[in-house]
């Protein structure tokens, strides 16, 4: 026993194998644009940017405890930003993303700051009412055509840049290159995020935020500041979902008050990937969005029982299977992708111990 | 003179959302739960409604007299079969279930009623109006402003007059000490939800009757209906009166001003009563 050290992991085998896996599966995305079809670069570009919403709405709802039914404010609000910056002040539109993730952050500070009055369950409905007031007001703002909406400029969307370097690099028409820059950025954004969610829940601040969700006075008898928390994830989710909504619509090109501040698209459809998939964990969205996709491309010609379907099974899920498809996979294997729990190992006598 | 008609039409607009409140205030009084499918229960029983009056060839009073029981047995049983399951300290569960069945609803809905707005025929009701001095005012708006009257105090009554009140106050208290008490929560539970879906049929009927509405109408009765709720105080019934009336001339006095201001001014009110005054006009539970 003497000599044995012990260090402080989050490392598993599995972990490892995931991080290859992942590294591997990241070189093929970006390399797939020289290879894929024009129509499998734009249904990546959807699964990307869904995925990158359900990972913000994730940490709101499932780590944060803050279910919010009104992310669609900062979807809308940051695409009429990258739409009302590039017709108004001629930035381009991929400069226009980070300004639409500064504007979405600005709004989420009035926004938490009514949200927050309301507790608990009524919160939800707190930022849906704050979503339809962005939503009505944009709709009254005439420069970016109202309440019938608009489209991206000419001269923004064909000198946007990288666009002439991808139509020249891969040979393709400008419409295509458009895609493909799009794709990319999506790509960027949705690995930015789960590295970036991934780094936090790893640091103290993050133990902090998983400590907020698995008990609150727990957590807050050991000093986590429970409010401070709420902010700080309030304003990074929004920060996120702000670009990623002027993603969504660069790539669209089009914007209207009822596409961007849709409450299905860009909030229902969220919401029951990261249930589906498994709330509460990093895994879980990533298995969601795949699940939808899948539906959606099977059930696509049933209009209306899609829906149903989705709402169904996502109901289902809560009322059994309360963790999510993920959740049955991890309790049953203890499998983890993406561990963040923290454990002992011994090293020093031969073969780990491993203390959980 | 313009302006005195305004309010006072906002006043029975204020009615309309009283009533869509009243129900989402019970239920969360109670149980402590927001149904997020509210408002398209209200477009349920609207269809439903409806469907009797061309079925049974009834009047669209008689035919939301035939709903009523099957809108409370539709709120028994949602709650015994569902929501119970999800009720706890854990506020996610439950609003996401709700979420769900709104989402549900709606394109239920549609499959079997088509996205066409439609109204349930209220025959010379529709156009009848009583004058008063210079200023007309609808019968249907005036009834509508009765009812929501009526129901608050049947709802007082019913809480604080009845051994299910007492019952319905002991569950929201504690629900632990009620049940030794021999009350079932679960049981409670459930007839509290019917009963709410039986004020969601009375503002069916007067959603229906006043204007068209179509199955993605829920959400924003949803909205008005939680604005009017935390502009009265949870847990008042009387606020939530109160509540409805301040949504309903907030509009009116903004389409007034502007015709595209209405919905948006009804919100701007909201928040700024949240601004003022956080836990409503008339609170009275603290949760």
């Amino acid at each position: 026993m003497a000599g044995a050290s012990y260090t402080v992991t989050t490392r598993t085998r599995a972990s490892q194998i995931a991080a290859l896996v992942a590294a591997i599966l990241l070189i093929v995305a970006i390399a797939l644009p020289t290879f894929a079809s024009r129509s499998l670069i734009q249904d990546m570009f959807f699964i990307l940017t869904m995925l990158t919403l359900a990972q913000f709405w994730n940490l709101l709802a499932g780590y944060g405890g803050l279910v919010s039914v009104g992310q669609q404010a900062f979807v809308g609000f940051g695409a009429y930003m990258l739409f009302g910056s590039a017709i108004l002040w001629g930035v381009d539109p991929v400069a226009g993303l980070l300004l639409a993730g500064v504007f979405a952050l600005v709004l989420a500070v009035p926004t938490a700051f009514f949200a927050f009055r309301l507790q608990g369950p009524y919160f939800a409905i707190g930022t849906w009412v704050v979503a339809e007031v962005v939503r009505l007001s944009v709709a009254q703002w005439k420069a970016v055509g109202g309440g019938t909406g608009t489209s991206l400029p000419r001269d923004a969307r064909d000198l946007m840049w990288g666009v002439q370097w991808i139509e020249r690099t891969l040979d393709l028409r400008a419409s295509a290159a458009r895609d493909v820059l799009a794709y990319w950025l999506a790509l960027a954004l949705a690995v930015a995020t789960i590295g970036g969610i991934y780094w936090f829940l790893r640091t103290k601040r993050g133990l902090a935020l998983a400590a907020l969700r698995d008990n609150v006075q727990a957590a807050r008898s050991v000093g986590v500041d429970s409010d401070r928390m709420r902010w700080i994830v309030f304003l990074v989710a929004a920060f996120g979902t702000g670009i990623a909504g002027g993603l969504i619509f660069l790539q669209n090109g089009r914007i209207s008050p009822d596409s961007a501040f849709s409450v299905i698209d860009w909030t229902a459809f969220v919401i029951f990937i990261v249930v589906i998939g498994g709330i509460g964990t990093i895994e879980g969205p990533i298995i969601g969005v795949l699940v939808f996709f899948a539906l959606q491309t099977l059930l696509a010609d049933f209009g209306s029982w899609y829906l149903m379907v989705l709402g169904g099974l996502g109901i289902a899920v809560m009322l059994f299977a309360p963790g999510g498809l993920w959740g049955l996979v991890s309790d049953k294997t203890g499998l983890r992708l993406f561990p963040i729990q923290r454990r002992l190992e011994r090293r020093g006598d031969g073969s780990p111990d491993e203390i959980e | 003179m313009i302006w005195v008609d305004t309010v006072l039409q906002g006043v029975l607009l204020g009615g309309l959302y009283a009533l869509f409140a009243l129900g989402l205030s019970l239920v969360f009084g109670i149980m402590r739960l927001v149904n997020l499918a509210h408002g398209d229960l209200i477009v349920l029983a609207a269809y439903l409604i409806l469907v009797l009056t061309t079925l049974l060839d009834l009047g669209p009073f008689m035919a939301a007299l035939v709903a009523l029981p099957v809108m409370f047995a539709v709120g028994w049983t949602l709650q015994r079969l569902v929501l119970n399951r999800v009720l706890g300290t854990d506020i996610l569960p439950p609003l996401l279930v709700t979420f769900g069945l709104s989402v549900v609803l709606q394109n239920a809905l549609q499959e079997g009623f088509s996205a066409d707005s439609r109204r349930i025929p209220a025959g010379w009701l529709e156009t009848a109006s009583v004058p008063i001095g210079p200023i007309s005012l609808g019968v249907m708006p005036l009834l509508t402003f009765a009812s929501a009257i009526l129901v608050t105090l049947a709802l007082q009554w019913l809480f604080y007059r009845t051994a299910l009140g007492r019952a319905f106050r002991a569950t929201s208290d504690d629900p632990a000490t009620a049940s030794l008490m021999g009350v079932k929560p679960d049981a409670i539970f459930a007839k509290a939800t019917g009963i709410a879906m039986i004020v969601v049929t009375i503002a069916a009927l007067y959603l229906g009757t006043r204007a068209n509405f179509d199955p993605t109408t829920g959400p924003a009765r949803l909205i008005y209906a939680f604005e009017a709720v935390i502009i009265g105080g949870l847990g008042s019934l009387w606020g939530t009166l109160a509540g409805g009336i301040i949504i309903g001339v907030a509009q009116t006095v903004g389409a007034q001003i502007n015709p595209e201001w209405q919905i948006l001014a009804g919100h701007i009110a909201f928040l700024a009563v949240l601004l003022i005054r956080p836990r409503g006009l008339f609170p009275r539970a603290f949760d």
